[in-house]
């Protein structure tokens, strides 16, 4: 049976995403969570997740040892990041005076408030919580049955900006529009979160499972 | 398209069951927890709170059963609030699958316990749970004072300088319930919410009065909160979630369709 394996480096509750992805996979999938080496490298898929601030998640990462792990699994197998698994893929956070990440794509992660204009931080909240659009900006197949403009769940206080355009799949407006998610060769990585995005976040999910590389 | 404001829906939960206190005092029977918050699901909610309401200390656990059977089966975010007191109580809950939790009492007692909890488990987990009432005194405008246990115990502290020390210490967002309005159904204290919400920057849930749909858009128009929870219009039928978000949208709120 083919497994799918959620990263668990100790950052965030996985609890949501096991189960979403458990209730999709309806028996055909084996899902676990792992932290083992091993594991990861002998899964088909990969889901990485993750919460919490920058350098946290990179010495979590690093300190497991996991730092070429996830690489090289986002290089050989579908994979999907979720929320800070999106920003660590990038060369540099602005979070915790600068933090220096996976460097997978080029480009850096920025705090919302330090990038609105004086009278958007007395109208916008940071962090951004809720539900918002995610605007396809190229197909891909994890659309799949999803329309562009769909609402997804975010919380998160930093976005990613990316220094190549070409890759983002999916577009969001919150003050300007930022990337909220990135397709490369394997890896698609969403800033939002599908594991609590209802029916949305359902079929996303259930499209990696169902994701087969062409 | 932008963000869209929230309807949450609250389930006050006493060992395992869903109650609603009218005033904190006249509690009727609204069922079963994991069937609810499906039905909320099915219709729309945004997000689902629980209020654990129970006494008993030997049944505390019962919540944390209560959030992994509906995390199982619902998945929109799921925020529990009551009778938290310690880093290892928000574990346990986001564990069995909660993704916030609610934090009252415990931050009034000792306000550094918010930063605390916020550096342990992340902020966009911790939602600081504020009841204000209105008093007034003879020399000065009214002004707003937190209260705890359900609306009976003063605690001398402003609300407005509460809210913004709440949210320096690391809430990722305040649910404001005005104590003068809960249960009564004549709407959310509007003044209360908006000042809070424009001396914060970030999310306020406004909460405690509502009695039919016009009074959950004046909590976004009128109160500035970025969302807007309620209870008992939504568990005894009044109102469905859908009803109320065609009357936010006819009302030009951006709602989640």
């Amino acid at each position: 049976m083919e497994q799918v394996v959620v990263v668990d480096y100790g950052m965030g509750n996985l609890h949501s995403v096991h189960s979403a992805l458990v209730t999709v996979a309806a028996g055909k999938v084996d899902v676990m969570v792992s932290q083992d080496i091993e594991a990861i490298n002998n899964a088909d898929k990969i889901v990485f997740p993750g919460q919490g601030a920058a350098a946290d998640c990179m010495q979590a990462i690093n300190s497991l040892k996991l730092r070429d792990t996830i690489i090289n699994a986002a290089k050989e197998k579908p994979f999907l990041g979720i929320c800070m698994g999106l920003q660590v893929l990038l060369d540099h956070s602005d979070e915790n005076d600068g933090t220096s990440c996976l460097g997978m794509y080029p480009g850096t992660v920025k705090n919302f408030s330090a990038s609105f204009s004086p009278q958007q931080r007395t109208q916008l909240k940071v962090p951004h919580m809720g539900w918002n659009t995610i605007r396809h900006s190229a197909d891909h197949p994890l659309w799949a049955g999803i329309a562009s403009d769909s609402y997804f769940y975010f919380v998160h206080s930093y976005y990613v900006a990316m220094d190549s355009p070409e890759i983002v799949s999916g577009i969001t407006d919150y003050g300007f529009e930022f990337a909220s998610v990135i397709a490369g060769d394997k890896v698609f990585a969403m800033q939002c979160h599908p594991e609590k995005s209802a029916d949305n976040g359902l079929k996303l999910l259930e499209n990696f499972i169902n994701w087969r590389e062409c | 398209m932008s963000l869209a404001k929230r309807i949450i829906p609250c389930l006050d939960v006493d060992a395992g069951r869903v109650v609603k206190g009218v005033q904190f005092v006249d509690i009727r029977d609204a069922g079963d927890p994991v069937e609810i918050a499906k039905r909320y699901n099915d219709e729309g909610a945004d997000e689902i709170t629980f209020l654990d309401i129970t006494a008993s200390s030997d049944q505390r656990d019962t919540i944390a059963h209560v959030v992994e059977q509906v995390a199982a089966k619902v998945f929109i975010p799921l925020t529990v609030g009551g009778g938290i007191r310690t880093v290892d109580d928000i574990r346990r809950l986001l564990n069995a699958g909660a993704d916030k939790v609610g934090i009252n009492t415990a931050a009034v007692k000792k306000p550094e316990f918010v930063q605390e909890a916020a550096a342990r488990v992340g902020s966009q987990c911790i939602v600081v749970s504020i009841d204000a009432k209105r008093v007034s005194t003879n020399n000065h405008e009214d002004r707003w004072e937190i209260f705890t246990h359900g609306g009976r115990n003063a605690t001398g502290i402003d609300a407005i300088e509460w809210a913004v020390k709440m949210a320096e210490f690391g809430a990722g967002e305040l649910l404001l319930t005005s104590m003068d309005r809960d249960g009564t159904k004549r709407g959310f204290d509007l003044d209360l919410t908006r000042t809070i919400s424009e001396a914060v920057s970030i999310p306020i849930i406004a909460s405690g009065g509502v009695g039919n749909l016009q009074h959950l858009s004046d909590g976004i128009k009128l109160g500035k909160a970025d969302a807007v929870l309620a209870a008992s219009i939504f568990h005894f039928g009044e109102f469905s979630i859908q009803e109320a978000k065609d009357h936010m949208r006819e009302q030009g709120i951006t709602i989640r369709q």
